[in-house]
């Protein structure tokens, strides 16, 4: 089932009294769903990404705009008639019944058509507990059981009913970091497994970019870019995208376009054809560096961090808006860290720049890019 | 898809075609709008009932005996009668009541909380042998019904010769072991480091509790203070028992001596302006300090 | 030094406390199940230098009295109609109160107000309200409450005065300590469902729980310690009815034609201490305790597999 969010919108009557204006906490949201695919709503906190989520479950009412559920306008249905599964931040089990009855109560509700006997309840329950990996646990209570355990029950309440989406709100914040790769496995495999349509909110980048299908980027409730995890990172269309994906995040400069060369400092890096003379923001990736004796990047070098395959290279740079610079270079290129800098030449499909005011993209063309097919689109 | 449990696909639930969900969404509506209604309208009949008493007291204080003992009642008084007001005062003693029932309450009052806080502060912040079985033991006697310290304290009184007197309303029930438990506990959420930076400073005990203890704990001195206030206002058991003289009656017991016929020659509408002069306090308390009454009460629930 | 010096002085911040305890709350513990155990122990006669044996003498005059299976009645009757009617309609309201938002605030104090009523005072209103006035035959006035029955059609009732019954009585009483008890009820109910996470209900909304189910499968579980302690305390309040009669009734505690008809166990006791019959009135108080601890005990140990976590 497909989801369509039509310029979804939603403001909140100001905290502050004093002033009349509404926070807009999402603002013109529109975007479909594939059916069957892993979503990932993407943001820094506060960008407006629960709250979509909340108005995709029923639970808050958008200001404006449309939900369509297939080709059902469920905009004013409440939640309780959505048929969707919600795993909350912190799973909101309930902490006086056991795993198998906070299972069982979503079936238990269902009425008309899809009325279960308790025969196929309870199968339906042990299935969905196996497949999350908790049948041992049945008769425990929420308060006995680790956060691991209570997340995987709450992904069972909420897929047990076979829901039509299943939403997850920052599923994986409560637990350590370990469990959480070890769980962002499961929710993809069992979002394989079962097929069902999913949205999960997560302020976390990597998390967003290891196991979604596609990933939505907002900030302050505004969508900045949508698309494949790897073709956003390949491609951001502003800067803030741009700084938002990737670890270690992508070093930023201010940079100067004079005559269809970038510079960064007195440092001419790059051709870039087709861009007017102005100041630019530049985003080169930490993979964008490549070491080279005579390399038009010169960087005063600070420390170099050798971690197995790669080298970490810190270093420093008039031009850079950040303290330091962190390139990841191959651990063969030997770079002594002794010596007193680095020079660097770019890969130029590694590099962005952006408008100064408007932080948007500014594309440019360079021998090496038209040799090459571009990774994005 | 291999591995997706068969029972599992088969049983999704199934989508809602359009037709069905125009209609879930009318009938959840209308199905909210109902249940609001009800809701408010369960409530407001409630509160009317509420009221009612309240209100019958002050239409019935302001009628005449003759209005008031209409077959059919009228729902406002046709000509006010503020003279119940001053009958009442003069047929209830009233002044002298109130002069009672308000020193008692006042010097109750100071004196407990005095009480109340050195020895909340020894619990909470001092350390000596034999402190937390000494607290069980205190905390052990608010398990007894009140009604097992009347009879030997009555007897007690006696004794001393104490009965007719402000002694006997004030001091049996000076100390409230309920109030003690609840300022140490507020006590104890003050860190401790605070007491030892006063030590270090040279500050002395009762200076530390007056400057910091106390201005920090404010809120449930003064809910003891209003709980026990009330207390005196509302109290009728004991008084009656111990002073039930002119000179040291308290105001519900004297309330109660003064219209005890509940058939025969009563004068209603002035019966109810009493009630409602010994009710007017409470009540003034209460638009004040609704905050600290209704926060005290729900840790207390001890009413007076 | 310090510690011993600290010794002292708590002991000299306790002193007050103690002593007075000591005297008017340890002692007559003591005391009170002393006389009840001394055969027939009278304020009179211990001034007369009598010796008392030890005995159960008391404990078998309160059994023999004659009302005693009346007094247990009021008081038994009253706990077990006032305490779940109560508990029930304060539950319906926090619960209705919790929903709303616009005049939540108002009508929460409107509920508390009778919280901030003197017994005595507001049960003579309530009288005032059920009183009828005139002769056994022919009324001025059936008072307010039978006016607003007879505005419904029914027939108006003696409630309180010469010639009413019993039940009737008991239905005034029922009604008046109901309304007097609602408000710490509510308050505590009301506090208790503030405090429930608010996701338990939209997890219950996600998992289309229609709205009884919620009731009963959530609101009530994670309510239950509120709920028990509203129903403990009101068992052990119940049992020491007594103000709440004398509000309505004067201190003959029954109608003009049938005086002591509403008495209660602690009316009872306060009865026999004024007639100097402290033996007896200590032995009642003993009972009464007995009761009260009993009833407690099951409540808690009902409570102990129905309330959860």
């Amino acid at each position: 089932m497909k989801v369509v969010l039509q310029n979804l919108t939603k403001a909140f009557p100001n905290r502050n009294k004093k002033i009349k204006e509404d926070f807009i906490a999402v603002n013109d949201f529109t975007f479909t769903v594939p059916d069957g695919k892993l979503i990932g709503l993407l943001g820094p906190s506060g960008c407006g990404k629960s709250t979509t989520l909340y108005m995709i479950s029923g639970l808050q009412k958008p200001t404006a705009g449309k939900i369509y559920f297939g080709d059902d306008d469920v905009t004013e249905l409440s939640t309780e008639n959505r048929g969707i599964g919600l795993v909350f931040q912190n799973y909101a089990l309930y902490p006086h019944m056991t795993v198998k009855q906070n299972i069982l109560f979503p079936l238990q509700n269902l009425k008309g058509a899809d009325k279960l006997s308790k025969q196929e309840m309870l199968e339906r329950a042990t299935e969905v507990a196996k497949l999350v990996q908790i049948e041992e646990l049945m008769d425990r209570k929420p308060s006995e059981m680790s956060g691991g355990q209570q997340q995987r029950v709450a992904i069972a309440r909420a897929l047990v009913k076979m829901p039509r989406v299943l939403l997850l709100d920052e599923p994986l914040s409560n637990l350590d970091a370990r469990l959480r790769l070890q769980t962002r496995e499961e929710i993809r495999r069992i979002q394989r497994e079962t097929g069902i349509t999913t949205i999960f909110v997560t302020h976390d980048q990597e998390e967003a970019m290891s196991i979604s299908d596609m990933i939505v980027v907002m900030k302050q409730g505004v969508i900045q870019q949508t698309g494949k995890p790897q073709n956003v990172y390949d491609d951001p269309t502003n800067l803030f995208v741009a700084k938002f994906l990737g670890t270690p995040p992508i070093n930023v400069f201010e940079g100067k376009v004079s005559g269809g060369k970038l510079y960064l400092g007195d440092d001419c890096v790059l051709d870039v054809g087709g861009v007017d003379d102005k100041d630019v923001w530049v985003g080169i990736r930490p993979e964008g560096f490549i070491v080279s004796n005579n390399g038009p990047l010169v960087c005063n070098l600070s420390s170099v961090e050798v971690m197995g395959r790669d080298s970490s290279i810190v270093s420093t740079h008039s031009a850079s808006a950040n303290p330091v610079i962190r390139s990841i270079v191959d651990s063969d290129l030997s770079v002594s860290s002794s010596d007193k800098t680095v020079r660097y030449a770019l890969k130029p499909h590694k590099v962005f720049i952006f408008n100064k005011e408007t932080e948007e993209r500014i594309y440019f063309t360079n021998p090496a890019l038209t040799n090459k097919t571009k990774t994005g689109e | 898809m291999n591995n997706v449990p068969s029972n599992v696909q088969k049983k999704g639930l199934k989508a809602m075609n359009e037709k069905d969900v125009k209609k879930e969404t009318e009938k959840s509506k209308i199905t909210k709008f109902l249940v609001q209604t009800v809701i408010y309208l369960f409530l407001f009949i409630i509160a009317i009932i509420v009221i009612f008493p309240f209100y019958y007291m002050i239409i019935s204080s302001l009628k005449d005996l003759a209005e008031y003992k209409r077959s059919v009642p009228t729902l406002w008084p046709e000509t006010i009668h503020f003279s119940n007001y001053s009958k009442a005062f003069e047929t209830a003693n009233l002044g002298v009541l109130f002069k009672n029932t308000l020193y008692v309450g006042v010097v109750s009052t100071v004196l407990s909380l005095v009480i109340t806080v050195i020895s909340a502060f020894a619990f909470a912040r001092l350390e000596f042998k034999g402190k937390n079985v000494l607290f069980a033991g205190l905390l052990a006697t608010m398990m007894i019904p009140g009604e097992l310290f009347t009879i030997t304290n009555y007897i007690t009184v006696t004794k001393l010769d104490w009965l007719e007197t402000y002694k006997v309303l004030i001091i049996p029930f000076l100390v409230s072991v309920f109030y003690i438990y609840l300022l140490k506990q507020n006590f104890m959420q003050i860190p401790n480091e605070l007491y030892l930076a006063a030590k270090v400073d040279g500050t002395s005990d009762l200076k530390y509790l007056w400057k910091v203890m106390i201005p920090l704990a404010l809120p449930t001195l003064i809910s003891i203070t209003i709980l026990k206030m009330m207390g005196a206002w509302n109290s009728y058991v004991w008084p009656r028992l111990v002073a039930n003289d002119e000179a040291h009656r308290m105001i519900t017991n004297g309330l109660r001596n003064a219209f005890t016929a509940t058939d025969g020659q009563t004068d209603y509408p002035v019966q109810m302006a009493a009630v409602a002069i010994v009710s007017a306090p409470l009540f003034l308390v209460f638009i004040f300090l609704r905050k600290y009454i209704m926060k005290g009460v729900s840790r207390s629930g001890i009413k007076g | 030094m310090v510690a011993s010096k600290h010794q002292w002085k708590a002991w000299l911040y306790l002193s007050p406390a103690i002593v007075l305890l000591l005297i008017f709350t340890v002692w007559p513990i003591i005391n009170t199940v002393r006389i009840a155990f001394l055969e027939g122990y009278n304020g009179m006669m211990v001034v007369g230098g009598t010796k008392f044996e030890l005995g159960l003498g008391n404990f078998k005059t309160v059994m023999e009295t004659g009302d005693l299976g009346k007094y247990l009645k009021n008081t038994i009757l009253l706990c077990v109609l006032t305490v779940p009617l109560s508990t029930i309609i304060a539950l319906l309201i926090a619960v209705c109160l919790n929903s709303i938002k616009p005049f939540q605030r108002i009508l929460q104090t409107i509920y508390f107000l009778p919280y901030v009523t003197n017994s005595i005072a507001i049960g003579m209103v309530f009288a005032a309200m059920f009183n009828t006035i005139g002769g056994v035959n022919f009324k001025d006035s059936w008072g307010i409450i039978n006016n607003v029955i007879q505005f419904f059609g029914g027939e108006p009732i003696i409630w309180i005065n010469q010639g009413s019954t019993y039940a009737a009585n008991l239905a005034v009483m029922v009604i008046y300590i109901v309304w007097n008890a609602l408000p710490f009820k509510i308050l505590i109910l009301l506090g208790g469902l503030q405090s429930i996470n608010k996701q338990y209900y939209e997890a219950a909304r996600v998992d289309s729980a229609p709205r009884r189910r919620v009731f009963w499968k959530i609101t009530v579980p994670l309510l239950s310690p509120m709920l028990a302690y509203v129903i403990i305390t009101g068992f052990i309040g119940g049992f020491k009815e007594y103000t709440s009669i004398v509000g309505i009734f004067g201190e003959k505690m029954g109608p003009a034609d049938d005086p002591g008809r509403l008495n209660t166990m602690v009316g009872y006791i306060y009865e026999s201490l004024e007639n100097g019959m402290q033996g007896q009135a200590s032995a009642a108080a003993l009972i009464l305790f007995g009761i009260i601890l009993v009833v407690t005990l099951i409540n808690l140990q009902v409570s102990k597999k129905k309330v959860h976590y």
